[in-house]
């Protein structure tokens, strides 16, 4: 069944069982809008990183299906996708390691540099282009592993854990100007956390996930203002939505335990 | 850098000659007040004026010496890379032959050396000797590193659909290179050990004139200091090959792997 339009990411039934039969994933449904920003937020371990890789295509499901908007042509490169560690090549420039989806594909030279010159644009790192991932800070490597996510210009992103490991003053920075590129680039993004703040300041719907096997145990709208800021971190609202979200997902633990 | 520190780092660099040059001066010392005769340990400077006096013949030999481990230690390199990139490549090829290459490796080389020579030409069976010894550390260091590969990075390749000769040049030779210089290091003495061993088994049998082989003829021969000028040579030489071969590794590396990086990064 094709998806309905206007649905970027669709998973119905879709789980997932290891080799050694931990029940790792589902049945999990799901649907994703073209455009929305939505958090799989969970304890460690609940499968919000399985489901993340089932849709990326890294890993098939055991059953159901997992459904991407695909563009046609270029399917691979319907899904740009961000790790929990930056993932660069340590032996090649910033540069280098933005290019390398599009040096994968055979992208011409001239064609693949203007692409690489806007994702760093984007994230802040034209004067970085040529320096090596070492010299870097931890905020700034993850935004060379957003860059090389944006430079095929997919429509969906996944983004597993991407700022866990950075301390709060970067992850609050990086939590901005994920939010403007969103607004910019008008991108699906599906944003894996296990950050209840994180995931309230950010998403425009939290979907609050039980583990082993990983299920959808609650899901709620946030209807913040439409251009957040950090004035949005500090409001009551904020903290009404924290608090609720926090109580289901202590719920889901204890949904986990006694299960 | 505090004062201590840098005091240290002199000492570090100063330390080495200078424990040379008093060995030195103790061995001169201990030759001249007892009057010990050359043939049964010549003095320093004896050692040296021979080096000076037989420089054209000693030379020689160091050149075919140095032709003999540079040819064993491409074959090396060559061969040790290709046959990881096979066992990479194939598990049935691995398992079928990597105890063969370990069997070779522990076997002693001095023992198979003059079987050697009884089937293949001299120069060659010397290169054999140097090749036997010296693959083995760039073919375990080479499946090492292609084994090491961050596994998050082969899913990056695996998400952009990267081929397989793309991921082995994009992502597992890069990943592998600093193993593989290391092996490089190794097998750089070890073709130098090799080429002399297979030289002392050819011994006055063959036609050889490298350097082990003035070794044994001068030993043959009661020329004491010129056994000496000539292991000095070798000596040099292995140091030399050493070096090279760090340099060329820390100048292929220097921009991004830890092992060259200072230790502030």
């Amino acid at each position: 069944m094709p998806l309905a339009a206007g649905v970027a990411v669709r998973l119905r039934g879709a789980t997932k069982i290891y080799d050694n039969g931990v029940a790792a994933l589902g049945p999990l449904d799901l649907s994703v809008r073209s455009g929305e920003f939505v958090s799989l937020l969970g304890p460690s371990g609940c499968g919000k990183s399985t489901a993340l890789r089932l849709i990326a295509g890294l890993s098939a499901p055991t059953a159901g299906g997992v459904q991407v908007a695909s563009r046609g042509d270029r399917a691979r490169y319907d899904v740009g996708f961000v790790f929990q560690e930056p993932t660069l090549m340590p032996w090649a420039t910033v540069r280098r390691n933005v290019r390398l989806p599009l040096d994968l594909a055979r992208m011409q030279r001239r064609e693949a540099e203007a692409s690489v010159d806007d994702a760093l644009a984007q994230v802040g790192l034209t004067e970085f282009a040529n320096v090596y991932p070492h010299e870097l800070s931890g905020g700034m490597k993850m935004r060379v592993s957003l860059a090389r996510a944006l430079v095929t210009d997919p429509d969906v992103l996944l983004l597993d854990e991407p700022f866990a490991a950075l301390d709060e003053i970067t992850r609050f920075k990086l939590n901005n100007d994920l939010l403007s590129l969103w607004r910019k680039l008008h991108k699906t993004i599906l944003f894996v956390t296990h950050s209840v703040f994180e995931s309230v300041y950010l998403s425009q719907r939290i979907l609050v996930m039980t583990s082993r096997p990983g299920r959808i145990q609650g899901e709620f709208r946030i209807d913040g203002p439409a251009s957040r800021g950090e004035d949005f971190r500090t409001s009551g609202e904020y903290a009404a939505y924290c608090r609720e979200v926090s109580a289901s997902l202590a719920n889901a633990s204890i949904a986990g335990v006694q299960r | 850098m505090r004062p201590q520190d840098r005091s240290l780092s002199v000492l570090q660099y100063a330390l080495p000659p200078l424990t040379l040059v008093g060995g030195v001066a103790i061995w001169e010392a201990i030759v001249q007040m007892r009057g010990i005769p050359a043939y049964v340990l010549p003095a320093p400077s004896l050692v040296f004026t021979t080096l000076i006096h037989d420089w054209p013949v000693l030379f020689e030999s160091l050149l075919t010496t140095l032709l003999t481990t540079f040819e064993g230690f491409i074959a090396a390199a060559v061969g040790g890379i290709a046959i990881a990139l096979l066992f990479n490549r194939s598990k049935w090829l691995e398992y079928s032959f990597l105890p063969y290459a370990v069997i070779l490796q522990v076997t002693p080389v001095i023992a198979i050396a003059p079987l050697l020579l009884i089937y293949l030409p001299q120069h060659i069976a010397v290169v054999v000797c140097a090749w036997i010894v010296s693959f083995f550390p760039v073919l375990s260091n080479t499946t090492l590193g292609l084994k090491s590969v961050d596994r998050n990075l082969v899913g990056l390749f695996d998400l952009y659909g990267a081929s397989r000769p793309q991921t082995l040049r994009f992502l597992k030779l890069p990943s592998a290179l600093p193993h593989i210089l290391g092996g490089l290091r190794i097998a750089g003495g070890l073709s130098l050990i090799g080429a002399v061993v297979a030289e002392i088994a050819a011994g006055s049998a063959g036609a050889g004139s490298g350097l082990a082989y003035r070794i044994a003829e001068s030993g043959y021969r009661l020329n004491i200091p010129r056994m000496f000028a000539a292991l000095l040579l070798l000596s040099a030489a292995g140091i030399v090959i050493y070096m090279a071969l760090s340099l060329m590794s820390y100048l292929v590396l220097r921009r991004w792997h830890q092992s060259a990086l200072g230790k502030d990064n």
